[in-house]
């Protein structure tokens, strides 16, 4: 621990002398700066299970696929929404509406895999998330945490895939609740006795493995651990100092703490973060079962939006609110929606991204043709690649996968008409 | 992840269930005593090294390359050991081991690894991977514990490869009643019934050691060979496949005709489709005359004369023998040389010399593990970066490869006892090691089934090692513990650090690492050090009666905290979570 210890004191020192400028990489804190200058955040709200567009984003009360959902009015002139998100609907104006996303997969695991990655899952190919890639081409010097951090990750998470499984999300199970594994159960003399014996282990084992050894990155991923453990950036895992009003207002729910956490993150300056709210699977009884989830995710989502909006962070960060598929139009015998991945809605926020619309429509009847489509479809790969384009990032790139084809980052080309200046 | 968990209770449960006691019984060989006349066939199996080790002294010499030295005993001892059981060595088998001095050692102890019930109980298990993957599969129809214990079973008989392949492609009945028929009901889909595209791409991935799945919307891109109507007429094979409340069957009930294979194209209704003929793309003739269509295309995929076959699991054993296949990926094979007229490479030799040996995955893995490849040391005294991505990409350096998380976390329940930790344990230290494995595999992250891919340390990784509880529980140095004993009857500090490196590491320290060490256990005689406990450490030493038996408690007790750190350092060092 001693190395880091020390480079942190040099950098304090360093610092305070004003001298920081002069040094690649150590950009002033990127929370001092806000707005459009400020790198760009993701925060990604993944709704578990498959959401019901019908019961959240895209209701259509009294007609044949309507269930028992009603439709309010919101903030934002002529865009209704579902009156089990009562809250989010007071936000609509910071909000844009995409009721028009489309895709293949109906299947969890598949239809998971896709919407993370914007590719369709091949058995020979893994593809990496949008929040692995965002956090490898933007790096950034000063933030000693993982810049891909997953909350309330209990069930499937954002992968690298073939960018190397060092982009995996890092992730926590129970946010605000502390932290796992990042505290030594021994006093620091003691760890400064056993890293130095690490040394010595360690150079024994180097001896004609200067080549491989380096590409294990052992060395490496255990400075970083250990540079994280000692780091001040962890506060925005803790939620003590945040006024109890706040906390309250987020919901006392593990997903409510999780979008806390991840507003602290993004002001830390962490480049992607996911919170999970799983239990959307409702092939039975569906309305019952959406009522639940969304006194869940209502409260979270709008303080959330609300807070950033508040903070000036909301044109700096892109809030993502997305499942990996739809439910039917139609209602089962057992009163449940099953999976329907012809269109699906999401809710997206922030950085540059039009607000207070809403793009797509779907017919309120039963569709019969096994192809039915919505208007105005959008694909997940060109909500990829506008997304990208806004972080700055090159969507087109290409890397050499394993396989050794090249991929680019996404399949498809911004679109245009998404964005407040398109 | 729940799919592994689940799977992971079966490994253990069946560990529990087969009380065979195979463990400590050595296999000695007999063919070495009785052969005078043939020195150099003494079994087939040597002769089947010679051939590898001639290949490849062949290449070395050919590319220019110049291996690695001869990695030592024990190495080679702990590499068996990860890939075989899962485990490092205990002390208990080191010992047993290195008091071993009569000929053919390793080839001997091979034979007892294999004949351990742990190896059919781990190594089942990663067959599995390659052949239905990590995904939960659908419900009730896929059972994963069955398969894996039928797995085991066919392992611990040494089913021919061929034999098991065939039972699974052909496989007929329910899930649960032969549990071979899981390899098919993988593929259901909810309300679509099999798919038939799956089916075929796994089966030419696995046994045949090819990728088709990308002609099955277009010809292979780099591949003239494949196209997309060769995969049509594989996946033609498996139309007749249904799930019924029998089980699998190519049967149709009385009043339906056989299903036939239809492709539709956009707009068209399944019926309209274009009906898809059965197919192989090649070697037509070796196909059987009669029996249902997957037992036919079984045939034909195991046909003695199949090539693609024997190299596709001689790739996938080298593969889970090195942590790395010879052919990376694992199922993406170049073709057999009878079809490129090119020279006979490794996968060819190790198929035929597999064929030879009554197809068995053990004599294959004998085979491999004799190798010259397989011996080598993994350090290397290649001067320039170009001329060690030389050796390692002819095999002459042993590679460096990131240990599964099952492997792990084996290792440091092994390393927690010197006696080695078997089906003969006691129930409850194998309880706490199943649940301590499900809990550390979730947080250490599993890799898949993409398994073979190249992988890297990651930050989670790093900081379970070092603070979570595991390696906390494991190092303690009280009760039974390794530590413990290590503690109380190593004589001398020089023994007391070399048995905390061979219960860890599977290795003697160097002669800087002992001096480092020890140096620490003798300022602790000599009243040096510090005595100030850890305040939360759990073996502080109560309160003695007089100052002498004070001192020697605290004594006892700081040199117990020592043993801890020691094995936390070994932990959390490269060569124990790294193949080496």
């Amino acid at each position: 621990m001693l190395p880091n210890q020390s480079r942190r004191d040099m950098l304090t020192l360093l610092s305070s002398l004003g001298l920081s400028l002069v040094m690649p990489g150590m950009s002033a804190r990127a929370a001092n700066t806000r707005r459009t200058e400020r790198p760009k955040s993701l925060i990604t709200l993944w709704m578990g299970g498959g959401m019901s567009q019908l019961e959240t984003w895209d209701p259509h009360p009294g007609s044949p696929s309507g269930g028992e959902v009603t439709a309010i009015a919101t903030a934002a002139k002529d865009i209704q929404i579902s009156h089990l998100l009562p809250q989010v609907a007071e936000q609509m104006n910071s909000a844009m509406l995409i009721r028009s996303l489309t895709s293949k997969e109906g299947d969890h695991e598949r239809g998971t895999s896709f919407v993370k990655t914007g590719y369709r899952p091949e058995p020979t190919l893994k593809y990496p998330s949008l929040g692995a890639i965002a956090a490898r081409e933007l790096p950034d010097q000063s933030i000693e945490i993982p810049q891909h951090i997953a909350l309330c990750a209990e069930g499937s998470f954002s992968h690298g895939g073939y960018l190397g499984n060092q982009w995996d999300a890092f992730r926590v199970f129970n946010p605000g609740l502390g932290l796992t594994n990042l505290e030594s159960y021994a006093s620091a003399s003691r760890n400064e006795q056993r890293l130095k014996g690490l040394d010595i282990v360690s150079q024994s084992f180097s001896a004609g493995r200067q080549f491989s050894l380096p590409q294990t990155l052992h060395q490496e991923t255990l400075d970083k651990a250990l540079t994280m453990m000692s780091s001040d950036q962890l506060k925005a895992f803790r939620l003590e100092d945040e006024p109890a009003m706040v906390r309250e207002a987020y919901g006392d729910t593990s997903f409510g703490r999780g979008c806390l956490v991840a507003r602290r993150l993004v002001e830390v300056g962490v480049r992607a973060i996911e919170v999970t709210l799983p239990g959307f699977d409702t092939h039975v009884s569906n309305h019952e079962g959406h009522v639940t989830q969304c006194r869940i995710l209502d409260p979270a989502i709008a303080t959330l939006l609300q807070e950033l909006k508040d903070r000036d962070l909301l044109e700096s960060t892109i809030v993502l609110c997305i499942s990996e598929f739809g439910r039917t139009p139609s209602i089962n015998p057992a009163g449940g929606r099953d999976h329907w991945p012809n269109w699906f809605s999401c809710l997206i926020a922030g950085g540059g991204f039009r607000s207070g619309t809403v793009i797509g429509s779907t017919p309120s009847s039963i569709p019969t043709a096994k192809d039915a489509a919505p208007t105005e479809a959008i694909t997940i790969p060109q909500l990829y690649a506008t997304i990208m384009q806004q972080m700055g990032i090159d969507f087109e790139k290409e890397i050499l996968t394993p396989i050794g084809r090249p991929i680019r980052f996404a399949d498809a080309s911004p679109i245009d008409w998404l964005l407040k200046s398109g | 992840m729940r799919g592994l968990v689940a799977f992971f209770s079966v490994v253990v449960c069946c560990s529990v269930l087969y009380l065979v006691n195979v463990a400590g019984h050595v296999d000695v060989r007999t063919g070495k005593a009785d052969s005078t006349s043939d020195k150099d066939f003494q079994n087939p199996v040597e002769q089947s090294v010679e051939r590898v080790n001639q290949w490849l002294d062949a290449n070395w010499t050919a590319e220019a390359v110049e291996p690695a030295g001869q990695a030592d005993e024990l190495t080679i001892f702990r590499r068996l050991s990860l890939a075989l059981h899962g485990t490092i060595p205990s002390l208990e088998e080191i010992r047993e081991f290195e008091d071993d001095t009569a000929p053919d050692k390793i080839a001997r102890w091979i034979d007892r690894i294999l004949a351990d019930t742990r190896y059919a109980d781990y190594f089942s298990e990663r067959l599995a991977r390659s052949l239905v993957g990590v995904e939960e599969g659908p419900f009730i129809v896929f059972r994963r514990d069955q398969l894996n214990a039928w797995l085991a079973r066919q392992l611990r008989a040494d089913t021919p490869w061929p034999e098991m392949a065939r039972q699974m492609i052909a496989a007929e009945g329910l899930w649960t009643d032969r549990p071979a028929a899981n390899f098919i009901t993988i593929a259901r889909i909810e309300d679509e019934g099999l798919d038939v595209n799956k089916l075929a791409g796994r089966t030419v991935r696995t046994f045949l050691g090819q990728r088709i799945d990308c002609a099955q919307c277009h010809d292979h891109p780099f591949d003239e060979r494949w196209t997309q109507g060769d995969f049509e007429g594989l996946a033609a094979w498996f139309a007749r496949a249904r799930i019924t409340i029998g089980g699998v069957t190519d049967t149709p009930p009385a009043d339906e005709e056989p299903a036939v294979y239809r492709i539709a194209e956009p707009g068209q209704s399944k019926e309209e489709g274009r009906i898809v003929p059965v197919k192989v793309p090649f070697h037509p003739e070796w196909l059987p005359a009669e029996g249902s269509q997957r037992s036919q295309l079984a045939a034909w995929v195991t046909h003695p004369d199949n090539q693609r076959f024997e190299r596709a699991i001689a790739n996938r054993i080298w593969g889970l023998m090195f942590g790395r296949s010879f052919y990376d990926p694992v199922d993406d094979l170049p073709h057999p040389s009878e079809d490129t007229n090119e020279n006979e490479e490794l996968l060819d030799v190790l198929g035929q010399e597999f064929r030879r040996n009554n197809s068995s995955l053990g004599n294959l893995i004998r085979v491999i593990a004799q190798s010259k490849a397989f011996q080598l040391a993994s350090s290397s005294d290649a001067l320039t970066a170009d001329d060690f991505r030389r050796q390692t990409e002819h095999w002459a350096v042993f590679p460096l490869v990131r240990l599964r998380p099952e492997q792990v976390i084996g290792s440091l329940f092994q390393a927690s006892s010197i006696r080695t930790i078997d089906q003969n344990s006691h129930v409850f230290i194998r309880f706490l090691r199943f649940t301590n494995e499900t809990d550390f595999i979730k947080e250490y992250g599993d890799l898949g089934d993409d398994e073979l891919l190249q992988q890297v340390g990651t930050i989670p990784q790093a900081l379970l090692r070092m603070n979570g509880r595991f390696s906390r529980e494991l190092s303690k140095a009280d009760g039974f513990s390794a530590a413990a004993q290590i503690t109380s009857y190593s004589q001398d500090p020089a023994t007391l650090v070399e048995n905390c490196f061979l219960t860890c590491l599977t290795r003697r320290p160097s002669a800087s690492e002992l001096t480092f060490f020890t140096s620490q256990f003798h300022k602790l005689s000599q009243g040096e050090t510090e005595v100030n406990l850890d305040a939360n450490a759990s073996d502080a030493p109560a309160d003695a009666a007089d100052d002498n038996d004070q001192q020697a408690e605290r004594e006892q007790a700081n040199r117990r905290q020592r043993v801890q750190d020691l094995f936390w350092t070994l932990f959390n060092s490269p060569e124990f979570s790294w193949n080496h």
